[in-house]
Parts: structure tokens; sequence; C-alpha cells
């Protein structure tokens, strides 16, 4: 580690804080029906929409809210389903690919339209521009705007007394895709290109190298792409080795121009909903647990990486330069590892370095940091709502501390709200560790395995950690496109994220009906450093202790095993 | 149920106009106009013919050019679609070896590639990016150390001073962007180009 190395990680940082917080309460104003400056040119494309759609705009109670939700997204799933099958009979595609097979077309839609971004398939060989355009790309957009909207939804339930409703679907899905993310995609589009991403529309190059070999080179409307893939948290990939393609992420500065796109939507939504509830040390509160996890995971992950391999170290190696197995030149330790972090700390998923190849305790922090239930900062949207559940059992524990009734920004959290948030967070262990056990024990599931011994459980246990915290990213030697893989990781996407998000809506809608007291002298603040460190406290036990016995059979053992010198 | 399926569908189909298609196209637009260099793939030309792209790696093999990283891109076999064969600096279709620390397979490969160096007179320790498969495998840089490692055999393979070569790689060699953001890098591709135009 190095001063400049922490450097790069801060600046990078503190660029996301300046840039968060104009945005997060800019979006509280477009959520509250407020004029904004977008407002004038975007005010007629929104009424355009929505008299073309029939959308009324009226208020919304939680059920009615939530299937609009799950119809959008069926209707989705569909969509981009036909459209991956049948890709061969549709337009601008100039290699002439053919259509995905069925398991892997299942499994590519619900990656997409769960915000997870997992490819099962390799971009520049399987899809046409109007597969990545038309159909991955545009759920780049509205998997994360479904996310913005449910977490204003669960928003307005904190910030309203006494009413049924939670807002209309439809209308806060389409502004969160007009006014948030589709200016910060073009101007994060154009940026990328200025930097040397590509932006065409032709399909491959074919160079004659110095040698007088031929390369084929891939190319395609890249910076587009990219853009929203970062923006909305998505991570999925033009190119099969995604951010670590030099086409996608060409330089030291794109890559903090990457890092910075992932985190800058997240890290407003909690500054948005401090505005929304009218009390922002709130939203500050929520964001500090987020920073205190997410840095204490980059640095295990930069010390693990820059302390480098021993087995290579004994084979003559230069240790000074750390394990640079799997990692590109240009991006450095530091800022790899600033992005290892950050891209499972927020269900983004895009990676600039093999994950597959890190260190074993440098390759446990992503790991753990999904499994802590995607909310340092989390998706867009997600980890908002995902966060304010955490924040919910907090209360619970502290009021059980003291023997008073929890409240959370005046509102009473009772046993209804109490079991669906348990509810909630049992979706991840349950499916994560269920179908990890399975597969462990199947022979078809293991023939899918690059690496043995303890690191073939990390490739098992990473995938479906990171299928159902709709993160995406990969211990990518596992060939994931196999029926068995396909089938059983799209179903965890599925579940981590509408299983998962169903029971936060019908605690919202609870919480919405209740009036919101006044704070008292009993009252426990949840705006201070105590319940920063109580939520981090709760993050870490309940998020991360039923997963221990399972990481210490994979990466922990791994890493004494390296240490004594033995090899797989 | 039923009457959220019109603003589903019809919604679907409108933000797939605005994001699906005129945003990229918009993009495309823009940027062939105002960044056409960049928005074509940085591609190099030389006497009118493409030679590769500045931002992608070239396999080199020959003693009278410097090599880039070791590359896991492979290809399908032509013999057998199903297969794959070792394929280094495919642009086609780009990946890593994603082997774990403790793989037996890759302790072999570096432990191979660092004998094979010692052999040549390497000196150790060794740059650990000689040895280490890139991301990518299209990793368009070296470390300088890597660089300088490789001078003496390339200026002996062309019949150049030493120095003359040595002093080739500190100019191409490029630093920290300010000093702060990035690391210190040669391209290799670029590198050799300077080469060839040596007289």
């Amino acid at each position: 580690m190095t001063l400049v190395g922490w450097g790069q990680i801060a600046l990078t940082l503190a660029l996301v804080l300046v840039c968060a917080l104009p945005l997060g309460r800019f979006m509280a104003r477009v959520f509250g029906d407020e004029r904004t400056f977008l407002s004038p040119v975007l005010g007629p494309v929104e009424r355009g929409v929505y008299r073309l759609s029939g959308v009324d705009g009226r208020e919304q109670g939680w059920l009615a809210y939530t299937l609009s939700m799950l119809v959008f997204s069926l209707v989705s799933f569909a969509l981009l389903y036909a459209n991956l099958r049948l890709q061969a009979f549709l337009p601008l595609n100039p290699q002439g690919l053919d259509g995905m097979a069925p398991d892997l077309a299942f499994n590519t839609a619900a990656s997409f339209v769960s915000n997870t971004n997992w490819q099962a398939y390799s971009g520049e060989t399987t899809l046409g521009h109007f597969a990545q355009m038309a159909g991955l790309a545009v759920q780049n957009f509205l998997s994360a705007a479904v996310g913005i909207a449910l977490a204003v939804a669960v928003t307005r339930a904190f910030a309203r007394s006494g009413v049924a409703t939670l807002g209309n679907f439809w209308v806060d899905l389409t502004r969160a895709t007009l006014y948030v993310l589709l200016p910060l995609a073009v101007v994060t589009a154009l940026a990328y290109v200025a930097l040397g991403v590509p932006q065409t529309l032709l399909g491959a190059v074919e160079a004659t190298t110095l040698e007088g070999a031929k390369q084929t080179i891939a190319l395609g409307p890249v910076a587009s792409q990219e853009a929203i893939k970062q923006l909305g948290t998505n991570g999925g990939g033009f190119f099969n080795a995604n951010s670590a393609h030099p086409f996608e992420n060409p330089n030291a500065l794109s890559n903090m121009l990457s890092i910075w796109a992932m985190l800058v939507v997240s890290v407003a939504m909690p500054i948005m909903f401090g505005r929304m509830v009218s009390r922002e040390r709130q939203g500050y509160a929520i964001a500090a647990a987020m920073f205190a996890l997410l840095i204490a995971g980059t640095a295990v992950v930069y010390w693990a990486e820059t302390s480098g391999n021993p087995l290579t170290t004994a084979l003559g190696l230069d240790p000074a330069a750390g394990n640079m197995e799997g990692k590109e030149l240009r991006f450095g330790q530091a800022m790899t590892a600033l992005y290892v972090a950050v891209t499972t700390g927020l269900s983004c998923g895009a990676v600039n370095a093999m994950h597959d190849a890190l260190t074993p305790l440098g390759g446990l922090v992503p790991m753990v940091l999904m499994q802590l239930g995607e909310v340092l900062p989390g998706g867009v949207g997600s980890g908002l709502y995902g966060m304010i559940v955490f924040a919910l059992l907090t209360v619970f524990v502290a009021g059980l501390m003291v023997g008073r009734t929890p409240e959370y920004l005046g509102k009473k959290i009772e046993a209804r709200e109490m079991k669906l948030a348990m509810l909630a967070v049992l979706i991840l262990p349950l499916v994560i560790l269920g179908f990890s056990a399975t597969a462990a024990m199947l022979p078809a599931a293991l023939a899918s395995l690059n690496n043995a011994g303890p690191h073939g459980l990390s490739e098992i246990l990473y995938a479906y950690t990171s299928g159902a915290g709709n993160n995406g990213s990969a211990f990518a030697g596992l060939n994931a496109n196999t029926p068995w893989w396909n089938t059983t990781i799209g179903l965890a996407m599925l579940l981590g994220r509408f299983a998962y998000v169903v029971p936060v809506m019908a605690i919202a809608g609870s919480l919405a009906a209740k009036p919101r007291a006044a704070a008292t002298a009993g009252t426990f603040p949840t705006d201070t450093p105590l319940f920063v460190g109580l939520l981090v406290g709760i993050i870490l036990i309940l998020g991360g202790l039923q997963f221990f016995p399972a990481l210490a059979l994979g990466p922990v053992v791994e890493h004494v095993l390296m240490l004594a010198g033995m090899t797989f | 149920m039923l009457r959220h399926i019109r603003p589903a569908v019809s919604l679907l189909a409108l933000l797939t106009l605005v994001t699906g298609l005129a945003y990229p196209l918009a993009v495309t637009g823009v940027a062939s106009l105002v960044f056409p260099a960049q928005a074509g793939g940085g591609l190099i030309l030389r006497d009118g013919k493409t030679i590769g792209s500045a931002l992608i790696g070239q396999n080199f093999v020959d003693p009278r050019y410097f090599h880039g990283r070791p590359s896991a891109t492979t290809a399908p076999d032509p013999a057998d679609a199903a297969k794959s064969i070792d394929a280094p600096y495919n642009a086609a279709g780009s990946g890593g070896a994603n082997l774990g620390p403790t793989s037996a397979k890759l302790i072999q490969r570096i432990k191979a590639d660092a004998d094979a160096l010692k052999a040549v007179g390497a000196a150790t320790p060794l740059p650990a990016d000689a040895l280490t498969t890139s991301a990518s495998g299209l990793d368009p840089h070296i470390s300088p150390a890597n660089a300088r490692m490789q001078a003496a055999a390339v200026a002996r393979a062309r019949g150049l001073p030493a120095e003359k070569v040595a002093a080739l790689v500190a100019a191409q060699t490029e630093g920290p962007i300010l000093g702060l953001i990035g690391e210190s890098r040669v391209n290799v591709l670029a590198l050799n180009l300077a080469l060839d135009a040596l007289k």
C-alpha cells in the first residue's frame, strides 16, 4: 500500500461525494413533484409518454404499486427473452450471430431484468448490436429505474403520515429514467468517448499486425452502453472481459470515471432520502455506515493484493508489484482494489480485474460485501431500501436493549414490520447457501469448475452470492453456460430481487399508514455516530455471520494452505 | 393485474425508443463528429493499412520486437468448434486465465516461463507483469522494468547499440497522470512502431 494509492482512492471518493450531494437534492425535487432545470425540456416528453401509455398518475397503495412493478418486470422479461432468442431475424447484427439457446436466454433475461447483469455469455461472440442496444441497454436503464422507483416509494412511507398510498409506479419509473439516468448517461458516455472508448455501429475491424498476423478487433457502440452499465449499477459488459477490456476502460482516468459513475447515484439515494423525510442528517447517517464498511473492504483488498502471492514470489517474481495475475497494468493495485470493493459493495458487478485470480483474502472481501446484503452502498435504489431494512432491525435491537417500543423517523416499528423485515433478510442466505450446497454435491455442476480444492468451492459460492445479491460479477473461471447453472442462477437472481422487495414494500405500506410521532426525550436518535456504529454492527452480524462457515471452507482455508505452499 | 398491462407494454415500448435507439444513436452521432478517432477505436494506420489499435495489445513473438504480457485468450478450434485453442491477444474474444492463486496450473505455467527467462540471463526478481496474464488478455502495456529487461535482447536481434534501445524505452515510458493517477507503463505496440522507425 502506498500514499499515492490511497490518494487516488480518496480523490475518487471525494469526487463522488461532491456530486452525490446536489444529485440527491435534485432527485428529491424530481420525485417531490417540483420543477427542475430539466423540466422545460423533459416535461413535454414526460407528458407525452403518459398520454400514449394511458397513465393517469393517480397515487397507488403498496399492493398496486408492487403489482405494477411486477407486471412491468414480467413484460420486460418476455420481450428481452424474445429479442435474445430471435436475434438472427432482427436488424443491426453485422456479424450474423445466431439466437441464444433457451437456458442461456432465460438466464440472461432474468439477469438484466433483475439489475444483476450476470453474463453466462461472451458479449463479442454472442450478441449483435440490436440485442445489446435495444435489449440489454434498455434494461440497464429500466431495471435501475425500477430500483429507484421502489426506493422512492419506501422513502415516502417515512415522509408521509397516516396515508394509504406511496406514489405512482409508472410516474416514478418514467421520471427516474428521463430525469436521472438519461441525462447522466449522455454526459458520461461522451466523457468515455473523449477518454478513448469506441462508439461506432461497425462490427469488427481486420488489422494486419506488425508481425503480419491477422487480428480481428471487435468494436461497437461501447461508450453508450458503458455509461449506463456503470450508472445503473448493472455491470454487464459489452465485451467478455468487462471493464478490464481496453475498449471499455482504456486508461486510469476512464477507470476513475467508471468508479465514480457506479457510485454516484447510489450515494445520492440516502441524500435524497434525508431531503424527502425533511431530516438531512438521517440521510448522512445511512451514507456514513455505507462508506465505513466500503472503505474497510477496500483496505483489505488493497492490503491482500499488494502482499502478493508467496507461491509466485518463491519462483522469482518481484513481489513489489503485488499479485498481478488477472490484472491490467494501467490501473494500478490501489484503484483495482477500490474497483473490486465498490463493484461488489454496490451490486454493480462490473470488473476491471479477474476476481477469480485475486488472492484468497482479496477474493473473500467481494463475497462478504455481497453477502452483507448489497447495501454498501448497494444497487441504485435497492441499496437504499436494503439499508432501511437494516435500520429497522437496528432500532428494534436497540429498543429491546432498553425496553422501549422502537421507532424510526417517528414511525413505530411493531411485530408486523419486524416479521416482514426478517422474511426479507432470510431470502439471501436461503438462496445462496441452499443452491451452493446442492451444486457442491452434483457432478454435473462440479464439471464446470475451473479450479480445484477450496478455490473451487469459492467459485460456486461466489456464483450464487453474485446471483442472489443481484451483483453479476463472477469468479469467471466457472463455466456457467450449462443448463444447471443457467437455470439455478437465473432463479437465484429473480428471488434475490423480487422475493426480497415484496416484503419490503409491505413494510412501506404499513408504515405509511402510521402517524408520524414527534421525537421525545426517550426516542433513540438515528442520526448519531452511536446509531451508525450500531447499524454497522447489525449489518455485520445479521448479514455476515450466517455465511462465515461457508467462507471458512473456501477462501479462509485457501489462504492458510497458500501460506503453507500447497497447490491444487 | 390486467389494468397494469397496458401501461407496462406501452411504457416499455416508448422507453425502449428513447433509451435503446435515440440514446445510443445520438451518442454515436455526436461522438463521430467531435471525437472521430476515439469513437472509431483508436486505430493505427501505417502505409494506408490498419495495423491495430493503440489500445489493444498484439501478440509479438519475433525477437526483434518487445513482447507484451502473457495472454490467456482463446479461439474456437477450427477442427472442432466445441473446443477452444490458445490464441493470444484474440481481440474478438477477450478474457483472462481465471486461475486462482493456489492453482497448480498457474504455478507450473509461471515456473516454466520464469525458468526460460532465467536461462537467457534475466536478473531476479523478475518483473511480475512479464509472467502473469492480464485480465482482458489484451493488455497493451508492460511495466518499464519489463521493457528494460527485454531491451538488450531486442538490441542484439536488430544489431542496434543497446544504449539506443534503452533510450527509446525511456522515451516511450509514460508516467502517472499529474504524477498521481495510474501507473508508469510502456505501450508495447507504440514502442515497437518507434523501433521500426529507427534507422
